[in-house]
Formats: structure tokens, sequence, C-alpha cells
């Protein structure tokens, strides 16, 4: 692997350049690549991206119309050893880790460059920084800054925004004007001015808005001074600071001899009564000398190109690249083909340029937007409005808030539901899962598995068969004798210990409730008027809570929908669902009541078994 | 944001406490430091701080004002009783400092020491880029003069410290000689103070030696606020006020509150109530740049407010920010009519149609406001989606009945404020 190639001094970016990404920025370095696509480079400006929280790896990106990997490094020290050719680090960690970021990229020798993106490093930090890369011979960009572009040969992150704005601003290709700015917010903007009214950006940099910024306005003009492929010098200076009197001094002794368009904005400071701190860190003035008036009259009296105001900076710096170029310092090239990037697809989804079918539908909930919806209330107005779990399960399940009653209705089959002891099949196989030491899941799972035309099966049962009856109009008697003569038990009819002398609370409870509450219970009606013709067989034969609770839901739902859509609801096993639903939080409760216990593998005995021969 | 001036109270209290730990607290001054503020009872006061019982106080506000002797704020020598009456009668006073007018409710007080002019000393630390000057001056005291001037200066490039013999051979030759050791002593301890708790300014002036022991008389000191991070536990309770004077209007505090409770950024700063161009600029550098334009182009006292929204606000809070600022400038009459600019530079990542939803639908809501006030919008921003955005604000042009002109980045960003300001003569 080679190292990167020696370049004069004044060069920090060309079309070679590569750069480590420090965190993973994947929507930066994507932008990047678009970039030196657009800019016709030869290999991707990313050498490897940082992930100091992750590990090594690869991760896919495009370049223009393929995809590329990019290598990934947990540590930066692996990456310089396997990137020698990468001289500049692109550091997007926070304000907090920035600085050791950063000085561990110091002591690579093969960094020359690096930026900060971070903003709200402090202070005093900056300042370590700016002394130890002063000791090194770094060159420090930011913090808190956008970046920096080299036309049509490298970009810093994000600087230049989209690839539409890149090719609008012809930042794709260089162009003869340096430009160095504190913001990096209107850095866009300054190189929109510049392509219009020049032949374009060569390079542009954001110093950032901190008060110690690590490269200073000056320090890029002087370095573009030296550059001969730049012919005219383009600056957008702040309130605060002394940063530009270091202009006006290099202007003074001729060390700045390109012509310079500059201004310094904060001027309406004085419109304020009391000390204006802009957005900027550095954006405050101490005395008289830090303001934006004081400034844009010491540049001008220096021999800037000052305007009277930002609204005559575009004619100025037209007016002096049209000089220029009458001069024959600048000879604008021609343009250059514009390889095709094909646009993302999210962005032409945006802009309404493209539609797709889509593989997936969702009726029930949305957490697109600032909080998930369930139908149509939001997640807290569920819980202000105290709308509860037979609210949700209504909102959910049935796609629309049901009355109150329904709600507790819900709520009182999942508690009645919940659990039935520990011998019944659900309960039994959770717990023999649960003490061969399954997990949570997979113990609840073997016990709902159990769920079935057996067990827990009758509400489901008893519902479609009672409202079947019912709809057909036969008689409570035909039906009885009807199942007889085809052999069928009735589903939810019979209980092995309650009877009509020793009724099941339950059912009395879920009974009443329904009688009482309900708009009308005609599948109820019916199934009582069936329960008093078989209990005279045998007082055991009573409506059972399964039955019971199958038939009541059957009714609700028909108070609350259509007769159809009711029918489809328990087709499609709402009323299993509840009973999955209920029964799941006595299975959690067995699981957690044997861990909790520490019950070793269950073996079931021998002496439970008869081993005979057929 | 960065470098943020602290209460005089709580610079004093941060320098006693820590003092006592650093350099085997051999440096130790002053601890009875008092902060009174709108809701102290004095009474408490009293009972908790016994020592005010039997000992003469200092009384100054403390709202970052300079010069308070001059300006008759400052009660020297009192029992107090004395104290109490004092500030009785100026808690809560409106008084105007150099043509700053502001509530007082901030006050400092402390033991008065008596001393001789002779005994008073004047030093600094102020942060400069290669490290942190240290200035010291034997004559401190209200005509302390120009310090830039005056003072022995020292710089400390950054990461170091120096040693109290450089310290005394570099900055007290005029000290006399029995006070050297003590004030070099303390002023290396105090610099160690400053570089761990991240000052970026620490001016005493009077710095006094009494009985061989350091008072600090005055303090006025700036912390970067950048470095919580690193010295919550070292700061202890600390709080950076607003410059004296600047007391918010039910609207500006509105804003700064939606600001607090999103990560994007809105400001908003009312100039002019009476002022007929109004500004909702996307961007701090963009904002600043307007605010200019319109300052550069003769129309200071015509520029009704400052903000700013950024950081991609969603619509709800754009539709706040704009409906507030729709609300300040339809409120009183002004027969020539207002402008509303709406602009904006290029955006780098901000989706331009999506934070313009907001915007239109407050524009909407104050469609009979706007028409009955004769307010004119002109809109200019770039940006991803830019074009969608400018789209739906020409479509509102036409059925909103208030006239709107559209203009992207083809037209200079600063454009439009001469447009309307040539269309307000």
């Amino acid at each position: 692997m080679k190292t990167a190639a020696k370049k004069p001094d004044y060069i920090l970016f060309d079309r070679n350049t590569r750069a480590f990404i420090y965190n993973m920025q994947t929507n930066a370095v994507q932008r990047m690549l678009d970039f030196d696509y657009a800019s016709q480079r030869e290999t991707p400006s990313v050498g490897a991206i940082i992930n100091p929280t992750g590990s090594d790896g690869l991760v896919k990106f495009f370049f223009g119309p393929r995809e590329v990997l990019l290598p990934v490094y947990k540590s930066l020290k692996t990456a310089a050893e396997k990137c020698p050719d990468v001289d500049v680090m692109i550091n997007f960690a926070s304000f907090r880790s920035a600085a050791e970021a950063t000085l561990e990229a110091f002591a690579l020798p093969q960094i020359k460059t690096v930026a900060i993106i971070a903003e709200g490093i402090p202070e005093r930090k900056v300042k370590e920084l700016i002394a130890k890369a002063k000791e090194l011979d770094k060159v420090m960009i930011g913090p808190a800054t956008i970046g920096g572009i080299a036309a049509g040969a490298f970009k810093i992150g994000n600087t230049g925004g989209t690839l539409e704005n890149i090719l609008d601003s012809k930042l794709h290709r260089p162009g003869s004007v340096g430009c160095v700015s504190n913001s990096g917010g209107l850095s866009n903007e300054t190189y929109n001015i510049i392509s219009r009214n020049t032949d374009g950006l060569y390079e542009g940099i954001a110093i950032g808005g901190d008060s110690y910024p690590g490269t200073t306005l000056v320090e890029h003009l002087l370095r573009f001074e030296k550059n001969p492929a730049i012919k005219m010098l383009v600056s957008l200076g702040e309130v605060g600071g002394n940063d530009e009197y270091e202009i006006v001094e290099a202007l003074r002794e001729k060390r700045i001899t390109k012509p310079l368009v500059i201004w310094v904005t904060g001027t309406c400071s004085k419109a304020f009564k009391t000390e204006m701190q802009f957005g900027h860190a550095g954006a405050k003035a101490h005395g008289e000398t830090e303001t934006a008036d004081a400034k844009n009259k010491a540049l001008k009296d220096a021999g800037a190109f000052v305007p009277d105001s930002f609204d005559d900076y575009d004619s100025l710096i037209n007016k002096v690249y049209t000089d220029l170029v009458k001069e024959g310092v600048i000879t604008p090239a021609p343009e250059p083909q514009i390889p095709n990037v094909p646009v993302d697809y999210k962005t032409a989804l945006q802009s309404n340029m493209i539609r797709k079918p889509t593989n997936f539908i969702c009726t029930i909930s949305d957490d697109r937007g600032e909080e998930c919806l369930y139908g149509s209330k939001t997640i807290s107005q569920v819980v202000q409005e105290g709308l509860g779990i037979g609210g949700t399960i209504s909102l959910l399940w049935f796609k629309r808030l049901m009355p109150q009653y329904a709600s507790d209705f819900i709520e009182m089959c999942l508690v009645i539901t919940a659990d039935h002891g520990p011998a019944v099949s659900g309960a039994h196989n959770c717990i023999v899962a649960s003490r061969a030491g399954k997990d949570l899941i997979s113990s609840l799972v073997s016990g709902l598995l159990t769920i079935g035309p057996r067990f827990g099966g009758a509400i489901d049962g008893a519902a479609q068969m009672f409202s079947e009856a019912y709809d057909a109009g036969i008689s409570p008697a035909q039906f009885i004798s009807g199942m007889k003569k085809k052999g069928i038990n009735i589903q939810g009819i019979g209980h092995l210990i309650k009877s009509t002398h020793n009724p099941d609370m339950r059912v009395s409870l879920l009974k009443e409730f329904a009688l009482n509450n309900f708009k009308e219970t005609p599948i109820l009606n019916y199934a009582l008027e069936v329960e008093k013709i078989t209990t005279t067989k045998r007082d055991n034969l009573i409506l059972n809570v399964d039955g019971c609770i199958g038939i009541c839901f059957a009714d609700l739902l028909r108070n609350e929908m259509s007769k159809e859509e009711a029918d489809e609801y328990i087709s499609m096993g709402a009323l299993n669902a509840l009973f999955v639903m209920g029964r799941s939080i006595g299975l959690i409760g067995h699981h957690l009541d044997q861990k909790r216990l520490k019950q070793g593998l269950y073996r079931h005995p021998w002496d439970d078994i008869s081993f005979l021969s057929e | 944001m960065a470098q943020k001036a602290i209460r005089e109270a709580h610079g004093k209290k941060l320098l006693s406490r820590l003092l006592k730990e650093y350099n085997g607290g051999n440096y130790v001054v002053e601890e009875h430091i008092i902060s009174v503020g709108p809701e102290t009872d004095f009474d408490a006061l009293t009972k908790d701080h016994p020592w005010l019982a039997s000992t003469r106080v200092v009384v100054k506000p403390d709202h970052l004002i300079k010069r308070r002797g001059k300006n008759d704020l400052l009660l020297l020598d009192a029992s107090w009783d004395e104290a109490r009456q004092w500030l009785s009668e100026r808690m809560n006073n409106e008084i105007t400092v150099s043509n700053v007018t502001g509530i007082l409710d901030y006050f400092i007080v402390e033991p008065f020491i008596p001393h001789d002019e002779d005994d008073e000393f004047y030093v600094a630390i102020t942060s400069v880029r290669e490290g942190d000057n240290i200035l010291f001056w034997h004559q401190g005291g209200v005509d302390v003069g120009d310090v830039n001037e005056n003072s022995e200066k020292m710089l400390v490039p950054i990461g170091s410290f120096p040693s109290a013999g450089e310290i005394e051979k570099n900055l007290l030759e005029q000290v006399p000689a029995e006070h050297k050791g003590l004030v070099a002593g303390f002023i290396e301890t105090l610099f160690r103070i400053y570089a761990d708790c991240h000052f970026t300014y620490l001016e005493i002036n009077p710095l006094i030696v009494v009985d061989d022991k350091i008072y600090i008389l005055d303090l006025a000191a700036m912390l970067d606020s950048t470095a919580e991070f690193i010295c919550r536990g070292k700061w202890g309770d600390i709080e950076f006020p607003s410059p004296f004077g600047r007391i918010l209007t039910e609207e500006e505090a509105y804003i700064e509150e939606l600001d607090s409770k999103t990560g994007s950024s809105l400001k908003l700063t009312i100039l002019n109530p009476k002022g007929r161009v109004w500004t909702m600029v996307a961007g701090g550098g963009a904002s600043v740049i307007y605010a200019d334009t319109i300052t550069d182009l003769g129309y200071m006292d015509e520029m009704a407010n400052y903000g700013e929204y950024s950081g991609d606000p969603n619509e709800e809070f754009t539709f706040k920010y704009a409906k507030t600022i729709l609300d300040c400038m339809t409120r009183e009459k002004d027969p020539r009519g207002k402008f509303l600019l709406i602009g904006g530079a290029i955006a780098n990542f901000t989706d331009v149609a999506s934070t313009f939803k907001g915007i239109i639908r407050a524009l909407k809501e104050y469609q009979q406001k706007l028409i009955e006030h004769k307010v004119k919008i002109f809109v200019r921003r770039g940006g991803p989606n830019y074009k969608e955005g400018l789209r739906q604000m020409k479509e509102l042009g036409q059925s909103l009945g208030v006239p709107i002109e559209v203009y992207g980045p083809e037209a200079h960003m600063t454009g439009i404020v001469k447009l309307a300001l040539k269309e307000s003569n």
C-alpha cells in the first residue's frame, strides 16, 4: 500500500485525498461518495470508517450506480496501518469525546489534517488541541463546523448539502476562487453566490463558530495566496474576536496580494440594547474594535473589497471577477461532462418523482409521527383517557373504540381466564418446560401450544355453535336433539364439578354483567334456554365459563358491529385470542414461580406410566 | 453557549470552597457570603447566619453591573439591621445604569473589611488563543485605570501552570516584600482553580491583604458553560443570569420556553413592537445577515424583531413560532402597511417544504388579520426540496388575499430586504 503523495503545503485536499470518518456517519459518507462520483474521482474519498463502539467489518455504499464496500475499524491505529495513504480525519465524535479522538489522530504521523464537526467542546480543550496541532505541524479545521470542500476533488462530510445543490453550485469542478468563512450554515449560500458571479469555487473552508477555531480566517487566506490556481479570495467574517485584524495586517504587509472580497456580519448589533450573543459561541463583541462595523472599516482601509452591506456582496464579487477576466488573470475553463449520479430512492420519493407498490399494509397502528398511534389515539391519549387494556384491545383488535361496558367485559374475561391452577395442560406444559431450564418465551409458548380444540377451544366452539343455531332459527330442543343425532358434544355445556346446585360464580358474574349492560343478548338468551333443557337431563350440564365467555362475546361483537363483521372476527380467531391473551398472564406466572423456586428438571416417574405391550 | 458570566456570590462561594481544598488550604478566603434574591426570607437568613448579628456588612447588587459605587449601589460598613432596611428599599426597584433599565432583585451580602487603599491590588486572568494571561497591578480598586495599559502581564501557555516563584518574579515587583509570598501563592492556587474549573475570565478588584490574610472584595467571572459535563461537581450551585436589563417580553419568554423543549433552535427578540419590518428567518447565520441588511440600508428603526429558527424544527414548533410573530405584528395598525420577510440561506439538510408547512398553517390562521394590517410577504429560501416549498408558498399567495412574492437561490439572499424596504417608502 502506498502512502499519500507529497503535496505542496498549501494544498490540504486534492483528487487523491482520502479520509477516515470517525464515528458511524453513513449519510455523510454516502454524500462524500456521491460528490466523488460526480467529480469523476477514480476512488472513493473515504478510506475507512472508525467505529469506536463497534467492531471491525465492512459497510456497503453506492459509488455512482454500483455498490462498493468500505472497511470499518474499531481502532484508529488499525485503520492507519491498513490505509497508509489516508492523511485526513473527519471527526464526528461528540463534544465529550472529540478532543481525545483528535489527539489520537494527531499522534499518527500520516494524518495531516483533522476536521472537527462537534459543537460545544470546552474552550480549554480546544486551546490544548490548537497548541498540539502547532507543535506537531497539523492542520485543524473546526470545531463547530460543517468542514470544507475542494471543488471537484474532496469534500469534508456534509459540506455542500445535497448532490443537487453541489451540481447547482458547480462544486464538482474547480474554479478560481478561494473562500473562507466562519459559518458552516452559510457556506452553501456563499458557494451559490460564488458560482453565480465567478467561474466557481476552488476551495471553501468554514472555520467554525467557536471562540478559538483550530485554524483562523487569515491562515486559510494565506494558504490560498500561495496556491497559483486560486486567483481571487472571498471571505465572510463575523462580529466578535480579532481574527479579521490579522487579515488587515496581512493586507498591509502585502502577504495577501490577491483581490479579497470580504464582509463581516453582525452590523446589526447596534440595534440591540444589551450585549448580544448571536448563534455562534464566538459571535459576541468584547469592546468597540470587535464590532462588525469597526472590522469592515479596517478591512476596507487596508485595501480589501468591502461592500456597503451584504446586499452588495454578490455584485462586488462579480465586479472583481469580471476585472480579473478582463485583465487576463482568469480564463474560464470549459464545463466538464457531469456523470449521471442516480437519485437516492428516498430523495426521489420525497419529491414525488417515483412511486412504488408496497409489500405490506397496516391499518391498526402507525409509529411514523411524533407519537405512535393505536388506531386514531396516541398512546398518551390511551393512557390519559384511562382506556385501559380493554380499550387498547378494542382499538388494536377491532379497530374502533368500543363503549366502556365492552372494555370492562374484555378485562373481566382476561381476569377470569388468566389462570386455572398448575394442573391444566397449558400450565403443566409451561412448568415442565420451565423446569427443563428453558427461558420465559420457550416456557410460555410451550404452554400456549396446548390451546386448541380440547383446551381453551370451547370458547370459540361455543360461540360458533350457538350463534349458528340461533341464526338458523332452530329451537333449543331441536338444536340439542340434532347434536345428539350427529354424536357431537355441545361446546360450552357441562362441568366436571359445578352444577345447578353448586353454580360457578364466574359464570354468574359474566352472565349478570352481560344481561345488565349489553344492548341486547340474543345468543346468550338462546343458550340459557338450551341450558334449561340440558340441566333437566343431568344437573352438571350447565353453561360453563368457556361457553359463557364465547357466547357473550358473540353478542357483544354483534352489538358493536354488523353480524357479518362479527362472524368474520370470530372465524379469524378473535375469541381464541382472548383466551390466549388472558392465559398468558397465568403461564408467565407459573414460569416465574418455578424459576423463583429453583425447581430442577422434571422427570415423570415410571410408576405413573403403565408399560404394556399390545 | 461558551463564555457566560456568573453571579459574584456564586463565584466567591466557589473560590472560597475550592481554596480550602487546593494547596493544603494555605490560601483560604472569607467564606461568609450570602446571596439575596427576590424570594429570600430575611428572618430565616438571620437565623441561618448568626454572624450577621455581630458583623458589619457590605451589600451590593449582584447583576453583572459594573461601577456600582459610582451609581450609588453600594452599602458599606453597615449593621445587619441597616442592611435589611437598605435591601428592602431597593429590592425589585427599576433602575437605569449606563442607559440600560432593569429590575434589581439579586444582592450579595458579606462582612465589611476595613483596610487602607494601599492594601488594594488588582488581579485578573483572561483567556487568549495561546493560553491565559495573568494581569496584576499593585494599585487596585475603583481607580485602577486602564489595566491593559498599566498592569504587569504574564502569558501562561496552555497546559502549563506557573509556580509561585515565577509569578512573584513576573508580576509582583511592586508589592511590599512582606506580602509577596502570600500573594504569589494565592495567585498560583487561583490559576489552578481557574484552569480546573474552566473559567474563561476572572477579575478580582480589589484583592486586599489585611493581617496576612487575603480578601476578595469585588469579583467578576465567566465560566465556559460547555465544560459543564466536566465541572458539574466543582462548580456546585451556579447559574448563568441574563445581562442586566434583559427583561423578556411575554412572547420572548414563550419562544424561550419552546426552544428549551426541542433539540432545534428557536430564538426571538422584539426590538420595536411598532416596527414595520418583521423577519422570520431560518438559520443563525442568515438571520444575522437579514438584520444587518435592514440596519445597513438605514431602516434600523423599522426593524421590529430579531430571531431565527434552525436545526430542522418540526411542523408544530414552526407553526407556534410563526404564530407568535404574526400575533405580535398584527396588534397595532399602521396605515402604511407592514412587511414580513420569510428568509433563509440555502439549507444544508433541512427539508424546506416541510418547515414551510408550519408557517403556511400559521399564515392561513392569521389570514384575516394579515389582510386588515395590510401585510405584504416576501419569501426567499433554498436547500433540499426547496422547489416544492416555494411552489406551496406561491400557491398560498394566490388564495390568501395577502400579496406574497417568492424567490429561490437564483435571487441574492437579501434581495427581498431591498424589495420590502423600497415598498415601505
